[in-house]
């Protein structure tokens, strides 16, 4: 059984890495060159705006596509004066100004060093005026030289806002970016363009084809458009093969949600198995009911919160200290518990069970007072936050991605821990056998001090990992308890590889019944699920074999 | 030994005190309540005649709990649910007595109901308005509840933590299901606002203390009910089960049969302590679902003695007014003591209050006859 679940995570594991390793494959691309230098000779730019005070709006335009055309760093400032109303045409000297209001006068200001020039009343200088079609000539001149841009942000920007333009000189511009373009993400978005552009070619083959392209094409105006050439094309081969593309296009969209709800079921499932992976140790291993073992998750939470109180100019690395921490607090807490309550109720679960309960509400309480009932919230670092956006349709969230990872690294590290160290040696053979593990040396009290305390040192742990995710507050703990008994006990109890198992499977089905049930009626539909199942097989998914099943 | 009939239950020493006790301090809150003009110093408030009867709604629960956990073993952790679930008929029922009195003013619908936008009642509504349904609800939805999961349970031979576990979750979905404003119950705020019972205003004194009343003899019959389980040869049997269910099962018993009969009448008999607390607290909402009330219950219990019956609704008592006295005096603090409480009586006491005055009354017997010998031959000399 364990081999299988292993082959399976590595199945889970390797193309994410693969991945990875592509998504920082191209980071070479800074070959690029501004593809419009083609005046030789640059005019001066006072010259060029000149035009501009003229009243015909022809003359203007050609003003403005001159400017475009300057290889000047003040050519966008410039142009963005003008859509802003900024550029003035100052009467007295009859030049183009830059202008600013101050207490009803004008502050002018050279166009190209920005230098004061005068001040002049409301009536001497008059805003340059432009129309719509000069505003968009002047933001596809603008869009044109961030496609050219060094910044690639800024060229998916440009090319992005070019979806859906039909202006020839853009598409010409496009097409000629699209051969020296070298960012996959840029690319796609100039391909969707052109190809959204082809749609509305005279010549029905060219369309046909740009119907079949855009058929894997997943940018959200794709669709609207395909949907458009559905409803206005006359040719029925045209409207058959948009109906194809758009089926395509759904199967797709439709695909990705699906691994988009995995995904969510994934990290529902990791913060389940950090949650219970603890628990899996304290009842799984030593029969211990520990109620407590949510506040011990919030005491984890809370350490984060004070960490980052502590240091209040570093939240980009004090997770890093959060986490020993938290699973130190945590820890101690665990073991202290075990010495004073649990210690002396071993072999009647029941009672352990209600001690337990009434620590965790001493603790909850405890919390309450020291840090007053309302929630706190732990700031994010940067690194977690954002979305690796894959496709229009599909992303994944940074936290959620690093949780999963930070919940497998637990588990694996603590599998590590009970099979190949003394410590994890000594806490099977009191977990199979406490008599003959006693006989043969091993000192049975501290070794159960130990295994509770790390089983509450990684709850701590889970508290760190869902500060992230949730607000601290005293209930935080609460609303884990009876979910992180609810995968212990569906998996087997005492095997970590059934927690494992449980809890993802829990998480993805969790996530695939919300949409169909609402999001209280999935988590009512899986307890009633596990009540049930319980009912049919009391010993769990994978239940223990052996003597040490039978007590 | 002779096994009690229903007779003899009625007539032992342990159940002619326990109701004596009962009956004369529901008597005394009465005739104090009544007699008494309001500036006396002897009149006991109809705040306090409503405090009482929610207590001893509470110790009917605890009763209920003792049956099952004291004398079978089995820990319920989703007690809560039956009592709330009996608390819910009852608050229907209530609920349906309103009529045109409500904030809409509408006949047929209630508040709520009229609040969602719903046009019509939900069946399940429907015969609520006969006090005669709504009492076989009381009786029927918890036993019922009881008897499928119990059948299930116990056939598949579920026991000791994981049927805490799952009775826990089971109170735990039904808190959750009872939330959603579309189950039809009120969601969030629950039913309320509640008007007359069978023709009598809430808000009279005389009907709190009618309560009072009705509480105390059902808690008597419940306790007399009780006693003649433990003692009948059924309940000898249950014993067995509890003291070691594979020797009962190999012996020839269908231990299963037994915990199931006992499962069933302790929740209707928690159907019941619901059905009375709502009409005196004037409110049932889904809170009453949350597993710690549940294990709460569990620590009433724990206190008062298990498997003594009466230990049960000692501790229900003790533990329901301390809370009372704590939540006034220092709220923060009453939740450090329960768990304190919960602690230390699993630890240091786990045959709680009853245990402790029975372990130390030949001690304490010994020594007040010695001090009364001392006194006469003192007298004497």
């Amino acid at each position: 059984m364990g081999h299988r679940i292993c082959r399976l995570a590595f199945a889970l594991l390797l193309p994410w890495l693969c991945s990875l390793a592509w998504a920082e494959a191209p980071k070479n691309s800074t070959t690029i060159e501004s593809a419009t230098t083609a005046d030789p000779a640059p005019r001066d730019l006072h010259t060029i705006l000149q035009p501009l005070t003229e009243r015909s709006f022809d003359k203007k335009e050609a003003a403005i596509r001159q400017l475009a055309e300057q290889d000047s760093p003040r050519v966008v400032p410039l142009l963005n004066a003008l859509m802003d109303r900024d550029l003035l045409h100052w009467k007295d000297q009859d030049r183009i100004v830059l202008g600013k209001k101050v207490d009803g006068d004008w502050q002018l200001y050279d166009p190209v060093t920005e230098q004061p020039l005068a001040r002049v009343g409301r009536r001497d200088a008059r805003a340059v005026v432009i129309n719509n079609h000069l505003r968009t000539v002047i933001n596809n001149q603008l869009a044109l030289r961030s496609l050219n841009s060094k910044n690639s942000d800024e060229r998916y920007q440009a090319a992005n806002q070019l979806i859906g333009n039909l202006d020839p000189d853009m598409l010409a511009a496009l097409s000629q970016r699209r051969e020296v373009e070298t960012r996959s993400r840029v690319l796609d978005e100039i391909t969707t363009a052109l190809n959204i552009a082809a749609l509305h070619s005279d010549d029905l083959t060219t369309r046909l084809n740009a119907i079949d392209a855009l058929g894997s094409d997943l940018h959200p105006t794709v669709k609207n458009t395909l949907n458009q050439v559905l409803r206005q094309s006359d040719s029925e081969v045209e409207k058959a093969a948009a109906r194809k593309s758009i089926d395509r296009i759904e199967a797709r969209i439709e695909r990705f949600q699906t691994a988009d709800t995995i995904f969510f079921g994934l990290s529902l499932g990791s913060v389940l198995l950090l949650a219970a992976i603890g628990l899996a140790i304290t009842f799984g291993v030593m029969g211990v009911i520990n109620m407590a073992h949510g506040e011990l998750i919030m005491l984890g939470a809370y350490t984060t919160y004070v960490v980052q109180q502590l240091l209040p100019d570093s939240h980009e690395w004090s997770l890093i200290i959060a986490i020993p921490a938290a699973f130190l607090v945590s820890g101690l807490v665990g073991i202290l518990i075990e010495r004073f309550v649990i210690r002396y109720l071993y072999g009647r679960p029941l009672e352990t069970l209600l001690a337990t309960f009434g620590v965790s509400l001493i603790l909850q309480q405890a919390v309450r007072v020291i840090f007053s009932p309302l929630n706190r919230t732990v700031v994010t670092p940067d690194w977690m936050s954002g979305a690796w956006q894959i496709n229009p349709v599909f992303s994944l969230t940074f936290n959620r991605l690093y949780i999963i990872f930070f919940a497998l690294t637990v588990f694996l590290a603590l599998l590590t821990l009970l099979k190949k160290t003394r410590l994890g040696l000594q806490v099977r053979a009191v977990s199979q056998n406490r008599n003959t593990a006693r006989a043969l040396g091993i000192r049975s009290e501290r070794v159960n001090a130990l295994t509770f305390g790390l089983g509450s040192g990684i709850a701590g742990i889970a508290g760190v990992a869902l500060a992230q995710l949730t607000n601290v507050g005293p209930n935080l703990g609460q609303s884990y308890i009876i979910d992180s008994f609810m995968v212990v006990v569906f998996g087997g109890v005492g095997n970590l590889w059934g927690t494992l198992t449980a809890a993802f499977g829990l998480g993805i089905a969790n996530k695939f019944l919300e949409p169909v049930a609402g999001a209280v009626l999935a988590k009512i539909v899986v307890l009633v699920f596990i009540i049930l199942f319980i009912q049919r097989k009391p010993r769990g998914l994978f239940p223990q074999r052996g003597r040490a099943a039978e007590e | 030994m002779r096994h009690s009939t229903f007779k003899t239950a009625l007539t032992d020493r342990t159940a002619r005190h326990f109701i004596g006790v009962l009956f004369a301090a529901t008597l005394l809150a009465v005739l104090c309540n009544q007699l008494f003009p309001a500036d006396s110093a002897l009149h006991v408030s109809s705040y306090t005649i409503t405090l009482m009867g929610k207590y001893l709604c509470y110790a009917l629960l605890a009763l209920a709990l003792d049956l099952v956990w004291g004398y079978c073993g089995i820990l319920s952790l989703g007690h809560g649910a039956f009592f709330a679930l009996g608390g819910y008929a009852m608050g229907m029922y209530l609920m349906r007595q309103i009529g045109d009195r409500g904030v809409y003013g509408n006949p047929t619908l209630p508040d709520f109901m009229v609040f969602l936008n719903w046009k019509e009642l939900p069946w399940y509504w429907h015969g609520v308005d006969h006090f005669w349904f709504a009492a076989l609800l009381i009786l029927l939805v918890p036993g019922l509840l009881a008897f499928v999961f119990g059948w299930l349970a116990f056939r598949s031979r579920v026991t000791g933590v994981y049927l805490s576990i799952i009775t826990q979750a089971l109170t735990y979905a039904l808190m959750l299901a009872f939330f959603r404003n579309e189950l039809g119950f009120g969601g969030n705020n629950g039913l309320t606002d509640f008007k007359d019972l069978l023709g009598f205003s809430l808000q009279a004194d005389s009907t709190r203390v009618g309560l009072l009343i009705a509480s105390a003899v059902a808690l008597a019959v419940a306790f007399v009910l009780c006693r003649w389980i433990t003692g009948s040869k059924l309940g000898r049997v249950v014993l067995a089960v509890r003291d070691a269910e594979s020797r009962a099962r190999f012996v020839g018993y269908r231990t299963e049969h037994y915990k199931l009969w006992v499962f069933t009448v302790s929740a209707i008999l928690a159907g019941i302590a619901g059905a009375l607390y709502v009409p005196q607290v004037g409110i049932i909402n889904p809170g009453e679902f949350s597993p710690l009330n549940s294990i709460e219950l569990v620590v009433w219990v724990a206190v008062g003695g298990r498997a003594t019956l009466y230990g049960a609704v000692i501790g229900a008592i003790v533990v329901n007014y301390g809370k009372t006295v704590f939540t006034g005096l220092m709220p923060e603090a009453w939740l450090f003591a329960l768990g304190g409480l919960f602690v230390l009586v699993t630890v240091f006491m786990p045959q709680g209050l009853t245990g402790v005055v029975q372990q130390n009354w030949p001690k304490l017997k010994a020594r007040l006859s010695r001090n009364t010998d001392q006194e006469t031959s003192n007298d004497c000399a």
